[in-house]
């Protein structure tokens, strides 16, 4: 299927103005409202099911589920929240959704809204994001004065507020329930989760029923009501389980880097074509698939479908995450990007439970002796031995995710490592050796 | 002294009637006070921002410490805040922060004598397509060369902050409703 003929979310990304309501409403925007505040909230969750659509977050959670969790009244307040504190090295498309749809993603949380039975919506953006940020804003003042926003939208009897909120730096944020913590005006730490925990959806912020989508995930919704559900799902050319569209930032060493709409289940080759490809004379020598906490893959086999599915288990990266690819060629230290991404982890970790404070401020210390010379041999045996009183150990997926890129470069590119330890430098990056 | 004018106060309470609890409006507040304050967060604002909403002001120290942007000591009139994590590394922030350390006599993480400029590492900017990116005020500047910043530099040495770029903290208004 041809990419141009599959765009869903990025039809009408080029368009001039297309981040003022006119326009919007000039290319059928809100038409998907119009109709989901008409519909029963359940024939919305229906067609989300029959979608098949998951979240685009990064941990792909099929979106119905979380929305069929919620009570089916309104008797006490139901809170929708959007998770627009995207953090994750590599991944850049909410930002552009924001800056360029706004309005998209507006519409995205009524429909959505109405399907949760939600009257108040939160959209929380990182601090960084001041120009998305004023551009949601915009577009959620020009709402209010359409009458999409306020009181007893379209004679519905409903009705919808959409606020913004500011974070202020901090990855860990990006974490469903230490977002929520964030909202309520205390430190960006996760809590306990299901079954330990209620349900968000029962009790999520100010232990009313809640649920946090990701910016993407709302914005395909109107999409999804455009085409209904069962056509949705027709798109798609991989697993039957990754259905429609995502996008995806591709970044690093490719000749056009940018974000890109794609059909999920395109071949990774493809994906990487439509991108341009590894940079002009140079060979792809690893990649992380979607977000640094994916960790590294190796360059072969690249014919893959790219989908929630299709990551080859023999690249024992977590998968396709975020959508943030970055792609590396030869000129690569794999050492020296693993050690900017443990002082990330390390920097960005909330201190709340030990593996991931204690263990991470570890190996940033470690990755620091052997970047200045002083290496020993026994380091990577430490480094593992570290990585392993993380994993499947830290209160929530940082301390996870930190380690994945550490142990994915360290099976690919032991040699790197060994090579500083025993000459203080990267003899293979230097010499622009793809493997060993 | 007290620096909260009733304007001020005003707009505080435009926060917290968004929320269900006046604690939910303390991070927009914060960003409020860090613009009132001058850039940067001292004891005092954290007291006036915890009297105004009713929170401890032990609560309030310890989410103005947990985040980052939140600053704890004064900052320069213009922040150059380039990206380091690993997009923009591969496309030379290094080299890019290493040539405003140069050019301005710092080590990043400091500012200039006269308070002017300051270099500072960041993490993920959310432009790694752009790559180098870094961001100065609000603006983004993506796809940074060395060219970048001299021309930055040049325009922003004799121009105050703010007729350059909107504090971080000013809100757009909410729409009338």
């Amino acid at each position: 299927m041809p990419v141009e003929q599959t765009q869903l979310l990025y039809r009408h990304r080029n368009v001039p103005g297309i981040n003022r309501l006119e326009t919007y409403v000039a290319h059928g925007g809100y038409e998907q409202f119009r109709k989901a505040v008409a519909m029963d909230p359940e024939a919305i969750i229906e067609e989300v099911k029959v979608s098949g659509l998951r979240g685009r977050g990064g941990a792909g959670f099929p979106t119905h589920i979380k929305w069929n969790a919620f009570p089916k009244n309104r008797d006490v307040e139901h809170y929708f929240i959007i998770n627009a504190d995207e953090g994750e090295p590599g991944t850049a498309k909410d930002r552009d959704l924001m800056n360029a749809l706004p309005h998209l993603l507006v519409e995205g949380c009524l429909c959505s809204m109405v399907a949760v039975r939600a009257a108040k919506c939160y959209i929380y953006i990182r601090g960084e994001y001041i120009e998305p940020w004023k551009s949601v804003q915009k577009a959620i003042n020009e709402a209010y004065a359409a009458g999409f926003l306020g009181k007893n939208v379209l004679g519905s009897g409903l009705d919808f507020d959409i606020y913004t909120h500011l974070g202020a730096g901090a990855y860990e944020c990006g974490e469903e329930s230490a977002l929520m913590s964030s909202l309520m005006g205390e430190r960006g730490m996760p809590r306990l989760k299901p079954p330990a925990a209620p349900l968000p959806m029962i009790s999520g912020v100010w232990k009313r029923p809640s649920v946090v989508n990701n910016v993407e995930t709302a914005a395909t919704i109107p999409a999804i009501l455009e085409l209904g559900g069962a056509k949705y799902a027709e798109i798609g050319v991989g697993s039957p389980r990754s259905r429609g569209t995502k996008l995806f930032s591709v970044s690093g060493h490719v000749n056009k880097p940018g974000i890109y709409e794609i059909v999920l289940g395109t071949p990774f080759s493809e994906v990487l074509d439509i991108a341009g490809g590894v940079r002009d004379g140079h060979q792809l020598k690893t990649y992380i698939p979607g977000g640094s906490s994916m960790g590294f893959a190796p360059p072969t086999p690249l014919d893959y479908p790219f989908d929630y599915e299709g990551i080859p288990q023999n690249t024992q990266t977590l998968g396709l995450g975020s959508g943030g690819l970055m792609i590396f060629d030869e000129t690569t230290d794999v050492f020296k990007v693993t050690h900017r991404l443990v002082d990330f982890y390390h920097h960005e970790s909330c201190g709340k439970c030990t593996p991931c404070r204690e263990g991470l401020d570890w190996l940033s210390k470690i990755y620091a002796r052997i970047a200045a010379g002083g290496g020993r041999e026994q380091d990577i045996d430490l480094i593992w031995d570290i990585c392993d009183s993380i994993r499947g150990k830290s209160f929530c997926a940082l301390g996870e995710g930190a380690i994945w890129p550490v142990m994915t470069s360290l099976r690919l590119f032991r040699h790197e490592y060994l090579s500083y330890i025993q000459h203080g430098r990267n003899t293979y990056s230097e010499a622009g050796q793809l493997g060993a | 002294m007290a620096k909260f004018t009733d304007d001020t106060k005003r707009r505080l309470d435009a926060l917290i009637a968004r929320y269900p609890t006046s604690q939910a409006a303390l991070l927009p507040a914060l960003w409020v006070a860090q613009e009132v304050y001058g850039g940067w967060l001292p004891p005092e604002a954290m007291q006036e921002v915890a009297d105004h909403l009713g929170v401890p002001a032990s609560d309030v120290a310890g989410v103005a410490t947990f985040y980052t942007m939140y600053n704890k000591r004064p900052v320069a009139h213009h922040r150059i805040e380039i990206c380091q994590n690993v997009a923009c590394m591969v496309n030379g922030a290094d080299e890019l922060i290493g040539y405003c350390e140069r050019k301005l006599g710092i080590h990043a993480g400091e500012m200039t004598t006269d308070g002017t400029f300051s270099v500072e590492r960041v993490e993920c900017l959310g432009a790694c397509c752009h790559a180098p990116a870094l961001m100065v005020g609000s603006t983004y500047y993506e796809n940074a060369t060395e060219q970048t910043v001299d021309k930055l530099i040049a325009e922003l040495a004799d121009m105050p902050s703010e007729s350059v770029n909107p504090p971080q903290s000013q809100m757009p208004e909410q729409g009338e409703f």
